[in-house]
């Protein structure tokens, strides 16, 4: 059988089974729709929220970061995964006790302001459909590589799949289809993984593989590494890092990103007791860590196989001859995503970092005249089987993987967006008395439309899709956490200092970001060039969302101190957050 | 009935601090701030502070919210104000 009929057979299956839970599991009210009835086990819903959270970025990409920074980049594991102690600790349970559907109804009903429910409503449409964008070039990416059809039609089939189980089914139907995506993952994951670390360690757990001898060497793994890429001009894969304050502010930001997320904080509404709330951040962080675990394992082994195959006998000896390259760089080189060429015209592949000047004698000495491979970081999860000559089900399973975690979160995406316009905006702002039937025409509605605004975006990408990540995290963190933060711990603050400092949050984190990466990231409108020279006190862009926070807190408590104190009923509402009792009443709003 | 609340109050904020404390500690402190302190001590072929960034930490941050439920959900049960 080809490889292409065992792709066709591994994803189509997938869809079949998505689809076949989207018809099981139809939602019949806006209760079902918004937060699946309310009534979703912690196990259950912490294996949804996962996969919800882990997007095309964790899977595809993130091993690839980690390869290509080593250490450095260890910041991306602990941020995406330590906002989750915020959340368990400091968030889910008191929003799951408050028991509304959504982000903006929590700010708007807390800080008692139809402003404050439109500020969050914008910051919620911003970051979820930048978000969504590289959902679908993933998805699409995927599809193109794996079904032999073009990116675009690849990016239609994603987004009619997405339709189908996200508009009928709603949050119901989005989470028990996000069950099976994880396990798909999950498992599309691992296998690989497996493999590798026992060919190369022995040990068939990757995570203790990583830490292990490395077989043919004799000596560890890690050590191994850091020989090699030293020999090749590159930092050591374990070396510290100079700028400690860039390092730290980058890490608190996706952490406070991640815990200001609207799409991962509504799935804690679908639990049914404030108990199971903290019960669930818990289950989730465990399946998160199971890929999370396995990631850096996946890039330090990926990284040493990418050196071994084009320097089979060492650096030093001569490289591999273009002629004898393996399989996957033949296709891997059809998408340009790999590219080769011969510098030094000796049909010979070489690859070494041809910007460190220190290393250039060594370089000359040894006849090469530049770094001649260009491997994108993207491809490294997708191509790992193949890298390791593993059979073609593995493959097949790697393409249906990347695909559900493009699909799972693109589903959790659309969720929020359109319950944010058909509740927070229709419902709460524009016409207070919709029927129930309505509402759920109007979500379903607004949800069809977001799938068919991503899909857009997806074919025609406005240019800044590596940049997306920045621009979300950053407006999660600046906004929407120290609003939720201060709505919940704060009694004094009020609605004008809650507003004040969301969009001081906001803006000021939107102007750092532009200065240097340009005004709506169009090339060449940035005001300073992006080097570590000319940031604030050596604060990158991608940094800056915990400044940004700062500022919000500040402003905030500065202008509520300075205003009056908010109402009683709002100072006895933020009291009767802080204890479990009577959140089963409160669902029944 | 209020002095309760009170007891229950406190011994809720002493759980948030210390496990606050402790996920600061093995992230920003092991992992990044306080890894040249920890150079001496190696595993797999390098040092503590790249395990705690790479595996330790994320072990650690499952560790602080499963006591963190347990410990407030049995705390609720003892105040009876659990659902």
């Amino acid at each position: 059988m080809s490889q292409f009929a065992i792709n066709l057979i591994f994803v189509g299956a997938s869809f079949a089974l998505y689809i076949g839970i989207a018809i099981w599991a139809r939602a019949g009210s806006t209760k079902e729709f918004y937060v699946a009835g309310g009534g979703v086990n912690p196990i259950t819903n912490g294996m949804a929220t996962a996969a919800d959270w882990m997007s095309a970025a964790s899977f595809i990409s993130m091993a690839g970061l980690i390869a290509a920074g080593g250490y450095a980049n260890s910041t991306f594991l602990m941020g995406w995964t330590g906002g989750y102690v915020l959340l368990a600790m400091l968030l889910a349970p008191y929003l799951r006790k408050f028991g509304k559907f959504t982000v903006p109804d929590f700010i708007g009903d807390r800080f008692y302001s139809r402003g404050a429910r439109l500020t969050a409503v914008v910051c919620l449409i911003i970051m979820s459909v930048t978000y969504v964008i590289g959902q679908m070039t993933g998805a699409g990416v995927a599809f193109s590589r794996f079904l032999e059809v073009s990116s675009a039609a690849g990016i239609w089939i994603a987004a009619a799949i997405v339709f189908l189980y996200a508009v009928f089914g709603g949050m119901k139907g989005i989470t028990y289809t996000q069950v099976a995506q994880y396990v798909v993952l999950i498992i599309a994951y691992t296998i690989p993984a497996v493999f590798i670390s026992l060919q190369l360690t022995g040990n068939p757990i990757p995570m203790f593989g990583m830490f292990g001898t490395h077989v043919e060497s004799g000596q560890p793994l890690l050590a191994t590494l850091d020989e090699v890429v030293r020999d090749l001009g590159f930092r050591d894969y374990t070396a510290d890092v100079e700028n400690k304050l860039n390092m730290v502010l980058f890490t608190l930001s996706l952490m406070i990103g991640t815990a200001g997320l609207p799409h991962v904080i509504i799935r804690f509404f679908t639990v049914p007791k404030v108990a199971d709330a903290r019960w669930s951040a818990g289950w989730t962080l465990v399946f998160i860590a199971l890929l999370y675990l396995t990631a850096p394992a996946v890039a330090s082994m990926a990284r040493l196989n990418l050196i071994t195959t084009i320097f089979p006998d060492g650096p030093s000896a001569p490289a591999l001859a273009y002629e004898d390259r393996p399989d996957w760089v033949k296709t891997w080189e059809q998408t340009g995503l790999i590219r080769w060429e011969d510098k030094n015209n000796d049909g010979r592949i070489q690859m070494y970092n041809d910007a460190n000047a220190a290393f250039a004698p060594t370089a000359e000495a040894r006849g090469w005249a530049g770094n001649e491979l260009t491997v994108n970081n993207d491809i490294l999860v997708l191509a790992n089987p193949e890298i390791a000559n593993l059979p073609g089900w593995v493959i097949g399973l790697i393409a249906a993987g990347g695909i559900a975690a493009a699909l799972s979160t693109a589903a959790g995406l659309l969720l929020a967006i359109s319950s944010a316009i058909s509740h927070d905006l229709i419902k709460k702002i524009i016409n207070p008395g919709i029927s129930e039937k309505g509402e759920m025409l109007a979500a379903r509605i607004s949800m069809a439309g977001a799938i068919l605004l991503a899909t857009y975006l997806g074919l025609n990408p406005p240019g800044f899709a590596a940049q997306v990540v920045a621009l979300a995290f950053g407006i999660a963190a600046a906004s929407l956490f120290p609003a939720l933060m201060m709505g919940i711990f704060s009694k004094r603050v009020n609605d004008k200092g809650a507003i004040a400092g969301m969009l001081a949050g906001l803006i000021t984190t939107l102007l750092y970001i532009f200065t240097y990466l340009g005004w709506f990231f169009i090339p060449g409108t940035n005001m300073l060039a992006n080097t570590a020279d000319n940031w604030l006190f050596g604060i990158s862009p991608l940094s800056f969302g915990a400044v940004g926070a700062m500022i919000n807190f500040a402003v905030a408590y500065a202008v509520s101190l300075s205003t009056e104190e908010p109402p009683q009923e709002i100072q006895d509402l933020v009291e009767s957050v802080r204890t479990p009792k009577g959140a089963g009443a409160a669902l029944d709003h | 009935m209020i002095k309760q609340m009170l007891l229950r109050t406190g011994r809720r904020r002493r759980l948030i601090t210390w496990s606050l404390v402790v996920w600061a500690l093995v992230s920003y402190g092991f992992a990044m701030l306080l890894r040249p302190m920890l150079a001496g001590i190696s595993i797999g072929g390098t040092d503590l502070g790249f395990w705690f960034a790479q595996q330790g930490s994320i072990l650690v941050f499952m560790a602080i919210i499963f006591h963190y439920a347990w410990r407030l959900n049995k705390l609720d049960k003892e105040f009876g104000v659990e659902e």
